[in-house]
């Protein structure tokens, strides 16, 4: 199993001053650049360490928000692709629905991927709801420009015969011809982050990598159930590499001091959430049928945040979840490296197995200290183990 | 319910009623709140709804995906249906439309009626005309919408599923045609003296979506217009005065015949 480390790059020193909503509206007077400057550097540090300490490194990005600072997922990427050597790159990843420029993201990735001499992989995402206000794209259109993104990029990359046309009904190129080729050949590995059973199904048929987030212990096994069932139907070469998962990880040399930090990390789960209700389901992101429903429950204000369930099917707030809750939920495996490995191991029977796991080991509030310590105790006693799993 | 087919599009198409056309091309949303403004309508004119392609249970093609698709449907259904010359009445996101037509071809219409009307940009690029409802908090949103909220807004617990998948997908293609740029077409303004009909302008004095100023500007902005505001009444005085809106069209239209 390969382990990737994973931050949201928070800029946490703002929380304190926000309230109904961590996104979208906050104004950035709150953010002190010369803070921002130092945080930005911590967090990579902690990333360059990954490759001395054999794990692999993801980044994410979100817009306009206190939870997530990391704004271009790439922009970490280029920094890490000298500054590493070993390690696999992940950015899942780039919100193309929401990007205006397909091109731009296929130069993006194939620069990294020479760079880096063939260690990226890329992500394709389509973006939480909130996502859609930042970069004003139509809703009610963006799986539509998803995929067409998604074929003009893979063919962008894939070309290396000169200009080729692309007039599609979202994107329109005379003279598509990206440099540099990428190193990967035929392209760099695609991941697409997934959260219900039908996304899944539309990454099996194209035999995309699927990061499965925050789905937890109850979620979960239907999504990688869909998946391995469509990849067995459309003929795709099904193995657990295919299939990630992310968890929040806190571990320690004692089970307090691993619960300790995976409450630090927990101030991720606990803040990400908070989004005005307004900017929770844009019309058109979601099916009519869902909205409707969230028109019945909610009358006109849509969404609300989402729930967590635990194992028993209880309702987890994520403001107040505990890290007994979240390890209950299958969202955070948390304690000493035998407590950590034994629920991660009854994570993996339980759904089935998986290749990759996405591992949070810096959220919140945790700081450099505890996070260098949370990731070097993981590399030492964790991962020499991951062998043993096997479906 | 009616249904008709042009081209690839298959329309819901109330009617109702027996007497001169009004074709009424709908806003964005609470359609199912029309329906006294309709039967008052009715006792006058021959009243034609059609459901814009994507809203209720009319079908959108794929291809089908801007105001320009929907004025020239309208034309061809004009068209088609042979109605004569009609009044055109065209609530907010169908006043938009209303327009696109208006500056293509007057051909089959007699007079214009513009309610609350969306689609043309007056102000400056770092000036909203048309408030961005879905950045508003619920409440506030309806705040804006209605001079009077409480008895106006439906209340969404009580519809049945089908009931609240029309509404649904109503905000949905809404969303599709007008999102961005935000409720308007930047090159509509300079066609705008195409519009070379009797144009009666209603607006709700209390409308917080587009206001009354902007009314005025479009009202100068058409060459054949006058404006009328309906007092306690926000972004669709047709649902919170229909009595009163339906009175000033039969004015308006029985002026003109008269003159």
């Amino acid at each position: 199993m390969k382990v990737w480390h994973f931050s949201e790059m928070a800029y946490h020193p703002a929380w304190p001053a926000l309230r109904d909503s961590y996104r979208v509206v906050i104004p950035s007077r709150l953010y002190d650049p010369k803070i921002g400057a130092d945080l930005y550097h911590r967090y990579l540090d902690e990333w360059a360490l990954c490759d001395e300490l054999g794990i692999n490194i993801m980044t994410n990005e979100h817009h306009a928000t206190a939870t997530c600072a990391d704004s271009v997922c790439t922009i970490p990427m280029a920094i890490l692709a000298r500054e590493t050597k070993k390690v696999r790159l992940l950015a899942l990843g780039m919100p193309i629905g929401n990007r205006n420029d397909p091109i731009r993201v296929a130069e993006e990735y194939s620069m990294l991927d020479v760079i880096s001499r063939g260690r990226i992989e890329m992500g394709f995402v389509k973006g939480v709801p909130f996502e859609i206000s930042p970069a004003n794209t139509n809703p009610a259109d963006l799986m539509g420009r998803f995929w067409e993104a998604h074929d003009l990029i893979l063919k962008a990359m894939t070309s290396h015969d000169g200009p080729f046309n692309w007039e599609g009904t979202h994107f329109h190129y005379r003279s598509v011809n990206v440099w540099p080729r990428p190193w990967q050949q035929p392209h760099p590995p695609v991941w697409m982050p997934v959260g219900s059973p039908g996304s899944a199904k539309e990454a099996a048929e194209r035999g995309m990598t699927i990061g499965v987030l925050n789905t937890g212990w109850v979620l979960t096994p239907p999504i990688f159930e869909a998946y391995r069932k469509r990849a067995a139907e459309v003929g795709r070469p099904m193995t657990p590499q295919r299939l990630a998962y992310m968890a929040l990880i806190g571990v320690g040399n004692t089970r307090a001091e691993g619960w300790r930090r995976a409450d630090q990390i927990l101030g991720y789960s606990r803040t990400s959430g908070i989004v005005a209700p307004q900017f929770m389901n844009p019309p058109g992101y979601a099916s009519a049928a869902q909205s409707a429903q969230a028109l019945k429950m909610s009358g006109a204000g849509g969404f609300r945040a989402g729930r967590i369930q635990s194992r028993d099917g209880r309702n987890i707030d994520p403001r107040t979840m505990t890290v007994a809750d979240a390890i209950d939920a299958g969202l955070c495996f948390a304690g000493t490296p035998d407590d950590v490995f034994d629920q991660l191991r009854a994570f993996y029977d339980h759904v089935g197995g998986f290749g990759h796991l996405l591992m949070m080991g810096q959220g919140g509030l945790l700081d450099h200290d505890e996070t260098v310590a949370n990731l070097s105790l993981f590399s030492r006693e964790v991962l020499p183990r991951l062998a043993d799993l096997t479906v | 319910m009616e249904r008709i087919k042009i081209g690839e599009v298959s329309l819901e198409l109330p009617t109702a009623g027996a007497g001169p056309p009004l074709l009424f091309l709908h806003g964005g949303d609470y359609f199912a709140q029309h329906r006294e403004f309709f039967d008052r309508l009715a006792r006058y004119w021959r009243v034609v709804v059609p459901r814009h392609p994507g809203f209720g249970n009319s079908e959108r093609p794929d291809g089908f995906r801007t105001v320009h698709d929907l004025a020239y449907l309208y034309l061809d259904l004009l068209e088609r249906q042979n109605l004569g010359k009609v009044t055109l009445v065209g609530s907010s996101f169908g006043g938009w439309i209303a327009l696109e037509i208006c500056v293509r071809c007057l051909e089959r219409i007699d007079r214009l009626v513009l309610i609350d009307s969306v689609g043309v940009k007056f102000g400056g690029r770092e000036e909203r005309d048309v408030a961005d409802i879905y950045a508003l908090p619920g409440e506030e949103a309806l705040r804006v919408t209605f001079f009077d909220p409480g008895r106006a807004a439906p209340d969404y617990a009580r519809l049945d599923d089908d009931e609240a998948i029309a509404v649904a997908r109503d905000r949905q293609a809404t969303t599709l045609y007008g999102w961005r740029p935000y409720m308007h077409n930047p090159g509509l303004r300079q066609w705008l003296h195409r519009v070379r009909l009797p144009t009666l302008v209603i607006w709700g004095e209390n409308d917080g979506i587009v206001t009354p100023d902007y009314g005025e500007k479009l009202c100068r902005s058409l060459p054949n217009a006058r404006f009328e505001l309906i007092a306690k009444a926000g972004h669709y005085p047709q649902i919170e005065r229909p009595d009163e809106v339906a009175d000033a069209i039969d004015r308006f239209a029985r002026a003109e015949v008269r003159s």
